[in-house]
């Protein structure tokens, strides 16, 4: 290794190591953390009153708690993409993105599987799903896959990140003074940097990246089971697995999206986050926008076509009734006018991107919520002998604040992940750029 | 001949209804209540609630003390009553959405105010198809939708046929309620409202008593009824005999005054069952409405609204 090298590689662990939170940095960590403290406060009010705060019935019997889950399993499916799919087929551009993906992913899902505790009647009897397991319920198969799909996201979070730990361990910089080193070395402790460690490592990665493939399909497949295997008209539908994973694909490539321009931003990491990368994303945010804009034509026109009684009633509804704006809001906002932005070259610009990513991710949030709660209106047999506040459904102010404090504690994980890890690998980069340096030579 | 069995009916029930309140309210061990031999009116009366919820007078002769019953474990009410497969016939000619099958049981179940387990839907198929008045309990299907979805065993099947609930052990996941194509499950959002000394009560999967919070409840075939040889609650509160109730394998059914063979009735009236292409299997059969006891019309001064009853599929 000659001097400019090392020179070069100093600069990379400068440029790409952790650092203090400017002044906005603060402020957003602030507001995010008030977020959730409302919502941990609606949620002890809830605790203590019942789900009687929120404005579930007996007819929707399921509401934004559940939208909200289905949105944050699917937003956590960008891991598998980046970090697995990616990986495996070789595609080198991704690699700085592939711990933005993998900490989205890791965060979503466990802020997925809080707020299924946060829908639960009985909360405190929770074991019971260990105690009294019922293998053939859909739900239990949620637990085992989103419970297996936590434990591998964080381990493809964790293993990539160790030479990283190691070098920040012992290298010079800012961050020695406002972090302890202690847990870097506490981290990596067991790292020499040996041939064969490496070895091991990029073995367990890959066994890990095929692995997640499957239980990634699994999580999302199984979701949209919690609906496909009931009788209700807008549920009972054989395509909802690909619906589904499809969606979630497309939300999950949004938000690496937004994160990349915002880490980016705020890092000035424009050498290694760059236009080129914004490109490519947006053309896979784009792809992913025909797969589920042909998945939603299968999905109403099929029905829509048909008319069948109990169909009617809920299709007239999303299309011209009182759910229509926010149907149309998401087939516009969600997919259509990001096709039109993605599609062209200016428009995967990081701006463009940033912003046509933003409506992927507010429409597919309002996706969520129009796959559940219209359907649970319009049961097979007519609503009747309840009170009159079950015959419709608006959140409570204690559902609203609950599930956007699940939405600011997710994106409180990923500000913190960043502010104390290195977002884009390290030793990867440096490693890329010696290759580089040895073919020129 | 009709009169006569419908007034040893009406004194089967006001007996039955004295038991049924003392069954509730007398928990102690030590019975103040001395059985008595006979059954000649003593004159003296006891003031009742009804399972209507209305004060009733009854001689005191009439009361019997309640039998002690063995307490029955949840195992065992989790297999159900041996050699029986409980089974309900409606007929929908004689309805006339009177509900009083729905104020018994909700009174008896202590089901919390404004919800209720029987519905008494007005229906009405077609355009030009007559509306009738349809009462739907729990359908205990054979093949229910909600225990095969239930991910920790709290509502399950029993070898007699009935679908329960053990809300000790529900989490309130409320996968259920989203699996009932017959939308007969309810919900305690919130503490329901019950008498202090109903709460204290252990939960019995049989009687459904007491509901809790966070946990779902619905119809249960009253298998505790049916253990004392009683009909379900809302076949003794019906004063039109709607709901015949019995066993399979006894092929007979009966509202407390008729009793028919299950197969012959059903033949003979062409029973069926809600939503049989679903697959579900229900253990309620109707009889369609024709000859009926009373026009639609009577029925709708029970409406609370009656611009709504005839407003759907």
């Amino acid at each position: 290794m000659n001097i400019t090298s090392n020179i070069k590689r100093e600069k990379i662990v400068q440029e790409l190591s952790p650092k203090t939170f400017s002044k906005i940095g603060v402020y957003w960590v602030i507001a995010l953390s008030i977020v959730c403290l409302i919502g941990l406060f609606a949620y002890i009010r809830q605790l203590n009153k019942g789900l009687v705060v929120t404005n579930m019935g007996d007819y929707v019997s399921w509401g934004i708690y559940i939208s909200n889950f289905v949105f944050f399993v699917a937003i956590s499916l960008v891991g598998s993409l980046i970090t697995a799919i990616f990986r495996l087929a070789n595609i080198e551009w991704s690699k700085p993105l592939t711990r933005i993906a993998e900490i989205i992913a890791v965060s979503a899902i466990f802020l997925a599987s809080l707020i299924i505790i946060v829908d639960m009647g009985r909360p405190e009897r929770l074991l019971n799903l260990a105690l009294h397991p019922r293998l053939q319920s859909p739900i239990m198969w949620d637990v085992v896959v989103i419970g297996t799909y936590l434990i591998i996201s964080v381990l493809l979070l964790y293993f990539p990140m160790i030479p990283d730990l190691k070098l920040l361990s012992k290298a010079n910089t800012a961050v020695r003074r406002t972090w302890p080193q202690g847990i870097y070395k506490f981290l990596s402790s067991f790292w020499t940097g040996s041939s064969e460690q490496r070895k091991n490592n990029g073995h367990s990665i890959t066994i890990l990246s095929i692995l997640i493939i499957p239980v990634a399909f699994c999580i999302h497949t199984v979701t949209s089971w919690l609906f496909a295997t009931t009788y209700r008209p807008g549920w009972d539908s054989t395509n909802f697995g690909a619906y589904f994973v499809s969606g979630a694909f497309l939300v999950g490539a949004g938000g690496v999206v937004i994160a990349m321009y915002v880490i980016r931003r705020a890092y000035q990491l424009e050498h290694y986050i760059t236009e080129a990368h914004f490109d490519r994303m947006g053309k896979a945010v784009v792809l992913l926008c025909f797969l589920y804009l042909y998945f939603n034509i299968n999905e109403y026109l099929v029905p829509a076509f048909k008319m069948k009684k109990p169909e009617e009633a809920h299709l007239t509804q999303l299309f011209a009734g009182s759910f229509a704006p926010m149907f149309w809001f998401a087939v516009i906002v969600g997919m259509l006018v990001p096709i039109l932005i993605l599609i062209n070259k200016w428009g995967r610009s990081p701006g463009w991107a940033f912003a046509a990513s933003i409506m992927v991710v507010i429409g597919a949030w309002f996706k969520r919520y129009l796959i559940v709660t219209p359907t649970l209106l319009h049961p097979l047999l007519p609503m009747r002998d309840v009170p009159e506040r079950f015959k419709h459904y608006f959140p409570s102010w204690e559902e609203w604040a609950i599930a956007m404090g699940s939405l600011a504690g997710a994106m409180l994980i990923i500000t913190l992940f960043v502010r104390f890890f290195p977002i884009i690998p390290i030793q990867e980069t440096i490693t890329g750029h010696d290759e580089e340096e040895e073919k020129l030579i | 001949m009709k009169n006569k069995s419908e007034n040893t009916r009406r004194s089967f029930l006001a007996k039955g209804l004295a038991a049924a309140f003392l069954a509730s309210a007398c928990n102690t061990k030590s019975n103040p209540f001395q059985p008595e031999d006979s059954v000649e009116p003593s004159g003296e009366k006891v003031r009742l609630l009804s399972v209507d919820g209305e004060i009733i007078e009854v001689d005191k002769a009439f009361l019997k003390p309640v039998p002690e019953l063995p307490k029955i474990s949840n195992e065992s009410e989790r297999i159900g009553i041996p050699d029986k497969k409980l089974v309900m016939v409606i007929d929908l000619s004689r309805c006339k959405n009177l509900k009083k099958c729905q104020e018994a049981c909700n009174h008896m179940h202590h089901v919390h105010p404004g919800q209720s387990w029987i519905k008494v839907y007005g229906m009405k198929d077609a355009d030009h198809t007559a509306p009738y008045w349809q009462p739907t309990t729990c359908m205990h299907c054979d093949e229910p939708p909600c225990v095969k979805v239930c991910p920790v065993d709290a509502t399950f099947k029993r070898q007699d046929g009935a679908v329960l609930i053990d809300s000790d052990r529900c989490i309130g996941c409320r996968f259920c309620m989203a699996a009932c194509p017959y939308s007969t499950r309810v919900f305690n959002w919130e503490e329901p409202l019950i008498p202090l000394e109903i709460a204290k009560q252990e939960y019995h999967c049989e009687t459904s008593v007491p509901q809790k919070k966070g946990t779902v409840g619905k119809c249960d075939f009253c298998p505790d009824m049916v253990r004392q040889g009683e009909l379900p609650h809302c076949v003794s509160a019906c004063p039109n005999g709607v709901f015949f109730f019995g066993d399979m394998y006894e092929d007979s059914v009966t509202n407390g005054a008729e009793t028919f063979r299950f197969t012959e009735l059903i033949r003979d009236k062409a029973g069926y069952r809600l939503m049989e292409d679903l697959g579900t299997k229900p253990s309620v059969y109707y009889l369609p409405p024709v000859n009926r006891n009373f026009p639609y019309e009577t029925g709708l001064k029970n409406e609370p609204d009656p611009t709504e009853a005839s407003n759907h599929h």
